[in-house]
């Protein structure tokens, strides 16, 4: 053994312990933060600004190269946080394993669509067909 | 792999037992207004595939959101995304080992509910200016 560990037989052979994993989902929350911050007060100004604008003028302004890039960062920082939101919130309440596991299937199910469904719309409009 | 045996374990007490703090009230509400942003983005990606589809569709979105009920849901997003942006900023500091005292702790979560509500109120008011009624 080239660690030392701590455990017990007993302990190893029933799976207690570090699973020496599970920093990413907080390194990913933290880092997709950070991202959204910015982006979101973006989103809120066009928001705001759009409020009213005809169709023709809503779709010039999302349409925009600067504007669809900025939508498309924002929307891809929003699944991966949205998803490990969720995902950590559904391992904290759902404690029966097999709804759990279907339960973070479908959040994976859901948010991913859910930028595929945003991103796909984007660029059509940025690419005006 | 076999699933871990089901050992029965103490557990911590839990929210009952404890009393109001504001950083347990934020930290319970970062979660719901999360979840809330969550199906939230539903909203999002309806506007966004209306914008792309046509006028027709544009149309029929801009009709629920301007409804009451549709500018109940959208104060309610907003005023969600803002507290979540700012209660989630907190974060930052813990990470970073500060703001751990509880009266700087207390201080950051006020804030950070305070200046939600103010911020979304702001927000509606820049809007409700610049477009004359909504």
């Amino acid at each position: 053994m080239s660690k030392q560990d701590m455990r017990t037989p007993l302990a190893k052979i029933l799976h207690l312990g570090s699973a020496k994993s599970g920093t990413e989902d907080h390194v990913i929350q933290r880092a997709t933060a950070l991202a959204i911050a910015p982006l979101s007060v973006f989103a809120i100004v066009s928001v705001v600004a759009l409020i009213g604008a005809d169709y023709e003028t809503a779709r010039a302004y999302v349409g925009h190269p600067l504007i669809s890039i900025l939508l498309i960062a924002l929307i891809s920082a929003f699944v991966l946080h949205m998803r490990i939101g969720v995902k950590i919130t559904i391992e904290d309440y759902v404690h029966s394993e097999g709804l759990k596991h279907y339960s973070l299937l479908a959040n994976s199910f859901f948010s991913y669509g859910i930028g595929l469904a945003c991103i796909y719309a984007a660029l059509k409009i940025g690419f005006g067909s | 792999m076999a699933a871990p045996r089901q050992v029965e374990r103490p557990l911590s007490p839990h929210l009952q037992i404890y009393r109001f703090t504001i950083t347990m009230a934020m930290s319970i509400i970062h979660r719901i207004t999360g979840v809330g942003l969550y199906g939230g983005t539903a909203l999002l990606a309806w506007w966004l595939i209306a914008l792309a589809t046509g006028p027709d569709a544009y149309a029929m979105f801009m009709s629920v959101a301007g409804s009451w009920i549709g500018k109940l849901v959208l104060f309610g997003f907003t005023w969600a995304l803002v507290n979540h942006l700012l209660s989630g900023l907190r974060y930052f500091w813990w990470d970073a080992v500060l703001a751990f005292e509880k009266k700087t702790a207390d201080l950051i979560s006020w804030s950070a509910a305070i200046g939600g509500v103010l911020l979304t109120v702001a927000i509606w008011a820049a809007a409700i200016c610049l477009r004359g009624a909504l």
